[in-house]
């Protein structure tokens, strides 16, 4: 029997379903090769006809989801994550784990990166994939530790002139008791004042969840971009429709009323750019995500760093300072 | 996956409405449940003369009890908000912030300009916590931050006096989410400036207006028995499932760990602020 990848995503059925029979299609292609030559190449014709026909379903799912959807692509359990992307994208990787304070939070990983030709501090929020991975890092909701550790390297980064790269991938910052006793809202307060100042090139990436002041606290930057599938808002869906209409099942209205998509949030000038997705969602070519993702940074800090470097702090203060929607006068 | 997503900077399930003096001749106190004359309620600054329960106050009654007498002028008083979301929950945003202009008198929840506490210049900051819940979008945004930067030009020192159980704005999205990152980077530069900025915590201040201004006094007071958190109690209680210790992010749990300067009766609080601004006029 072919293997049948578990994605788990509903509205793939179809790709799924058309998948197993384009693999049980080749295998009657191998066997076919060994017997009569005429019918071998009935078989390959088939085969290329149904592998054009599955890119075609591919483009057309995916080329209709609705927010919820897509909301559901940003946290599918095969999509890359921090980690993953340290793997792709960086030669080399020396973790510096300390926050000096309380421990080390495991939702927030930091360390000194080669990027292709570039030394860059890298910063992102880690969900983990096994579930004892996941409950380490309280699936990546960070702690005031957390937002701490990611302050100290960036004041390295500052010190050592190196730009700094933040990949955001949180449903939120944690709530509980441990991190309201350590500070959970000071942490992330002090990391958007900071972040303002820190005197370095920033670049920021939602790469799946962008969960409000979660994400925020490491996202303030002179670029600030999401993957084609991530989502950034200042609430989660769940979170929203709890409150609005009172029930998580009404998630996918919120997520449509919160216009929380890339496309939508290019759309309101918060970010700069979106990073393309493979085909079918970053989950389906981890290499092809990775490299789009390394072209994003290393194009983006080249662009920073064409503008005068003195002005990079009024730039970065201008960015956000513009935001914001209201009218004036009687 | 048994994973439970958190309600991040929400919080607007359980402060939905902070408790204003009630109508009438007598009230009851919600603090030691006396019944109480209105009238000796609100010459006591709204505060029960019993039990020192602090009630809360509308922005203009806060600022009247803050600055010196008819020294407040506003600054950006036609500032209106967008509705650039399109938002429909149970009604359109446009309609629910005309019903809520209409309830309160104000056109939204923070109300800015300069004024004299004690005859010392001061850049002051209101956000009133029964508009929307006191919750920041783009017109508190825009509000503060033009407030710093005027302190900033004219190195003033800046009061803000939050009351917010909304936090960030879910009407207004990810408009409201980088209010916080704008507000916060104009502190930046006010106190890069080398001024005075002082925050004073009111009953409540939660989510993303906690987790931005109001956590980024150089200074932080608060008033007695305040809520003052990140996460709401009722989130963190579903996430941890374990009873929340006694008086769990109260102004006194704050001051215990470590992140306010001091717990100030509404009574003592403009002499406080004018003793503090006074080391900042050297
Ligand atoms: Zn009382």
């Amino acid at each position: 029997m072919a293997k049948i990848p578990n994605y788990r995503l509903p509205f793939e059925a179809p790709i799924v379903e058309m998948e197993a029979r384009l693999v049980e299609l080749e295998e009657r292609y191998t066997s076919a090769r060994t017997g009569e030559e005429s019918a071998a190449n009935e078989i390959a014709e088939q085969v290329r006809r149904l592998r054009r026909e599955l890119i075609g379903l591919i483009r057309t799912v995916y080329a209709n989801l609705s927010p919820w959807e897509s909301i559901r692509v940003a946290r599918c359990d095969a999509r890359p994550q921090t980690r993953d992307y340290l793997t792709l994208l960086c030669d080399q990787f020396i973790e510096l784990h300390g926050d000096r304070a309380v421990g080390d939070d495991q939702a927030i990983v930091t360390g000194l990166a080669h990027v292709g030709e570039r030394k860059v501090m890298l910063i992102g929020h880690q969900k983990g994939k096994t579930l004892a991975e996941r409950q380490a890092a309280n699936f990546g909701c960070a702690h005031p530790e957390g937002y701490r550790k990611a302050m100290l390297k960036m004041r390295l980064a500052e010190k050592l002139k190196l730009p700094i790269v933040c990949l955001i991938d949180t449903p939120g910052a944690y709530p509980g008791i441990g991190a309201e006793e350590r500070g959970q809202a000071l942490v992330i307060a002090e990391n958007l004042r900071e972040m303002s100042q820190i005197n370095t090139p920033i670049v920021c990436v939602v790469i799946g969840e962008g969960g409000s002041g979660g994400a925020l606290g490491i996202g303030i930057g002179d670029r600030v971009a999401m993957l084609e599938h991530a989502w950034y808002s200042v609430i989660s869906p769940e979170g929203c429709a709890t409150i609005l209409w009172k029930g998580a099942e009404h998630a996918p209205r919120a997520a449509e009323a919160l216009r929380m998509t890339s496309r939508e949030v290019l759309k309101m000038g918060i970010i700069d750019d979106v990073v393309s997705e493979p085909l079918g969602g970053a989950h389906r070519d981890h290499r092809e995500a990775g490299s789009n993702l390394k072209s994003y940074i290393l194009r983006a800090l080249n662009d920073i760093e064409r503008q005068p470097r003195e002005e990079l702090l009024d730039r970065r203060y201008a960015r956000f300072r513009k935001i914001g929607v209201f009218t004036e006068g009687d | 996956m048994a994973q439970k997503r958190p309600g991040s900077a929400s919080t607007w399930q359980e402060h939905s409405e902070s408790k204003r003096v009630p109508e009438g001749v007598w009230m009851r106190c919600d603090g030691c449940q006396a019944t109480l004359y209105r009238k000796e309620v609100e010459r006591n600054l709204s505060v029960c003369p019993q039990c020192q329960h602090h009630f809360s106050i509308n922005a203009w009654e806060r600022i009247s009890q803050i600055l010196d007498q008819d020294t407040f002028e506003e600054w950006d008083a036609n500032m209106r908000p967008g509705d650039p979301l399109s938002f429909n929950d149970r009604r359109p945003y446009p309609d629910r912030i005309k019903a809520e202009q209409e309830r309160t008198g104000l056109k939204e929840a923070a109300v800015t300009g300069q004024g004299f506490i004690k005859g010392m210049r001061v850049v002051l900051g209101v956000t009133d916590s029964g508009f929307i819940m006191g919750s920041m979008g783009s017109v508190v945004g825009e509000k503060l931050t033009r407030a710093l930067e005027r302190a900033t030009e004219q190195l003033l020192p800046v009061v803000i006096i939050s009351g917010s159980g909304g936090g960030a704005r879910m009407h207004e999205g990810i408009f409201s989410l980088m209010q916080m990152a704008k507000v916060s980077a104009a502190i930046a530069r006010h106190s890069k400036a080398g001024c005075l900025f002082t925050s004073v915590l009111t009953h409540p201040t939660m989510g993303g207006v906690a987790a931005s201004f109001a956590s980024l006094g150089d200074v932080i007071l608060a008033e007695p028995k305040a809520l003052i958190g990140f996460a709401g109690p009722k989130v963190i209680q579903q996430t941890v499932r374990v009873q929340l210790p006694e008086g769990f992010q109260t102004s006194e749990f704050l001051l215990e760990h470590g992140f306010i300067d001091r717990i100030v009766q509404r009574s003592e609080l403009r002499s406080t602020l004018a003793e503090l601004l006074d080391y900042a006029s050297a």
